[in-house]
């Protein structure tokens, strides 16, 4: 268990302070995929390297297990990182590379030999082991740097944007790939990416990061269906915002006013006060109904076909824009067209009331 | 489009780039080739009276390089002088570039993790007194260590020491002389390399619980070691053939290569023997350069097969 508490990174001073980091408190479970996710210059790299020991925090705590790592130099951290740019080292060959960690720690010949061999094959690895790290291609080259930093047997696998050197396809065998490396070996893993899907689709839980601080933890599926803020939302998935009135909240639910004059309920958070507000409602969750039965009416402006789903791009008559996504079905004919008169309408408790 | 070219066009490419090859083989010929013929058939030759030579063909100068005949008794030797002094210029030359290696080594570290725009500074502080004239430094060197000289006078001065310290006109002084005239080159193939180091690479060992001191042997020295090696021979080939600063900083008594060579073509009035102890430095260097050549040729090796 890591256990991160009020860190913050200040570099510079006075007026031209930058905070890198700003309090930023989180505990990692032991045998976690966790996934800190943010745009570039969010924090979520400062954050690994200060786990790492490369940064030092102007303030707060980092305890492994209960112990404070920050006394530590990075060489005395039993923590290893996947750098970005895999950092292998050149004049060693493959092998010579997974080994490097396992001498460093003084282990017995034998062993070392015995792990690299586990190693290897852990990573499929095994005929390329005395190739030059030059001669091997991008994603063998991953691979080989996951393997050097699991050697060792740390306590905590830090990886930051491993995957975003690579091209589409050999990315989504990565993805799986790590997956299956965090099941078998059973360390915890800390994954930095800039990539939502990428975080949804391999965290147990993801913290989402902006400006150093974070904005929200929870599972994949708590980020996606329930943002608490409209930055989460954002960066995360396609999402329409409506500017509603809160009424009343009741536990995690919220009566809204939406900007059609139509009430109905939605998710919130127990902190929401009545009040102007605005609604996260995501695209795939919302229909397209005959303006009669809908919450919001307005006129088709828009229709994009994207293969697997169609794009409904409806103009509000609040003067919004609002998207609605829908599976495509085999035979299905279409029987909208731009600038028919049609409707918006989503299930009571599906739209998420967004902090400010 | 190379197959486009007509006959015509073809030679005229060929003849303009032999053209621009010209000016090149030209310096080559006039200003190492033919001095260099020049100086090996004087070797071969007896010497003159006053001087040059007699075309007379003659072992002699060879002979002399290493071994001397008594002049009353007609007996062999090994010619001590000779021999004591190509060890020093091999001995000086060596602790030269193992104290410039020392000193360059780190300043080289030290510049390359400079922020980028302070790197050019640092490296002007390196350049600066190597665009100043040989003589005046190595003036300065001695104006710095003779016995009157300002460290001695701070040493007393501070009571750290009795009566000033014999440093000039010794070997130290030699050695002191050619590391300061001679670091710049030590300092810059290392710098070049350091500066190309991804230093991820150093994080990456140091994550891997690599010491400081195993990150600098395991990971930081074999991936410069170009630069080292580079350095190293830039510091060690000149240093064999010092003049100057032997001459003015070894008082006459400790001479060098360079000094015997010019002391046969003055004062010896032996010039087959200086051209000899001449070819004799030629060769030593070329030793040099061939373990440079092959040590480098194995990091290529490494890094392409």
């Amino acid at each position: 268990m890591i256990e991160i508490e009020g860190v913050t990174k200040i570099y510079g001073e006075g007026k031209s302070a930058f905070h890198a980091l700003d309090d930023v408190s989180v505990t990692i479970r032991e045998n976690e995929f966790f996934t800190l996710l943010g745009p570039s210059g969010c924090g979520k790299t400062t954050l690994l390297r200060t786990i790492a020991g490369f940064v030092d925090p102007t303030r707060g705590a980092i305890r492994l297990a209960g112990k404070s790592l920050l006394e530590s130099p990075p060489h005395k951290r039993p923590v290893n990182t996947v750098f970005q740019s895999y950092a292998l080292f050149p004049h060693m060959t493959v092998a010579q590379n997974i080994a490097f960690g396992l001498e460093m720690q003084g282990k017995p010949r034998v062993e070392v030999k015995e792990t690299v061999a586990r190693m290897l094959e852990l990573v499929r690895m095994t005929p390329m082991a005395d190739r030059q790290t030059g001669q091997i291609s991008g994603g063998q080259q991953q691979r080989v740097a996951l393997a050097r930093a699991l050697a060792p047997r740390p306590e905590v696998l830090l990886l930051d944007e491993p995957l975003s050197a690579l091209d589409f396809k050999l990315r989504k065998d990565m993805q799986l790939e790590l997956k299956r490396l965090q099941a078998e070996t059973g360390i915890t893993f800390i994954f930095v990416t800039h990539d939502q899907e990428e975080a949804l689709t391999m965290s147990d839980r993801i913290a989402v990061m902006n400006a150093g601080r974070i904005r929200q933890i929870g599972s994949p599926r708590e980020i996606y269906d329930q943002p608490a803020e409209r930055f989460v939302a954002d960066f995360i998935g396609d999402t329409n915002f409506v500017e509603i009135e809160l009424l009343e909240t009741e536990g995690e639910t919220a009566g809204i006013r939406l900007p059609s004059g139509r009430e109905t309920r939605a998710r919130s958070g127990a902190e929401a006060r009545p009040g102007k507000a605005t609604l996260a409602v995501r695209p795939e969750h919302a229909r397209l109904v005959p303006p009669e039965e809908a919450l919001m009416a307005g006129t088709l402006a828009e229709i994009v076909y994207f293969g697997t789903d169609t794009h409904y791009h409806v103009a509000l008559d609040s003067g919004a824009r609002f998207v609605i996504r829908q599976q495509n079905a085999p035979h299905h004919r279409q029987t909208h067209a731009t600038g028919d008169r049609v409707g918006v309408s989503f299930a009571p408790g599906v739209g998420q009331v967004l902090r400010d | 489009m190379a197959d486009d070219l007509s006959p015509a066009r073809a030679a005229r490419e060929r003849r303009s780039r032999l053209l621009l090859l010209t000016p090149a083989m030209i310096i080559l010929l006039l200003a190492a080739s033919g001095p260099l013929l020049i100086v090996l058939i004087y070797s071969f030759l007896t010497p003159g009276d006053y001087g040059g030579v007699v075309w007379k063909f003659s072992w002699d100068a060879w002979f002399s390089v290493v071994a001397e005949r008594d002049f009353f008794t007609d007996e062999l030797s090994f010619a001590d002088a000779h021999l004591s002094i190509f060890w020093r210029s091999v001995k000086l030359s060596l602790m030269t570039t193992v104290a410039a290696l020392i000193f360059g080594f780190p300043t080289a570290y030290f510049i390359a993790t400079r922020p980028k725009r302070s790197r050019d500074f640092w490296m002007l502080l390196i350049m600066i007194p190597f665009w100043t004239n040989l003589l005046i430094r190595t003036f300065a060197i001695m104006e710095l260590i003779r016995a009157e000289g300002t460290v001695n006078m701070l040493l007393l001065w501070t009571g750290i020491i009795d009566e000033p310290i014999q440093m000039l006109f010794t070997e130290f002084s030699i050695m002191l002389g050619m590391v300061y005239v001679y670091l710049p080159l030590m300092i810059l193939p290392i710098y070049a390399s350091m500066e190309r180091l991804d230093f991820s690479l150093v994080e990456a060992a140091y994550d891997l619980y690599a010491t400081r001191w195993r990150v600098l042997r395991r990971v930081i020295f074999p991936l410069v070691r170009p630069g080292v090696i580079a350095g190293s021979i830039l510091v060690f080939i000149p240093c064999l053939g010092a003049y100057v600063t032997p001459r003015v900083l070894g008082g006459g008594k400790n001479l060098m290569l360079g000094n015997l060579i010019e002391l046969q073509f003055g004062q010896g009035r032996n010039w087959p023997l200086g051209a000899a102890l001449s070819l004799s430095l030629l060769a030593i260097v070329m030793v040099a350069l061939i373990f440079y050549v092959r040590a480098v040729g194995r990091d290529g090796e490494k890094a392409h097969g």
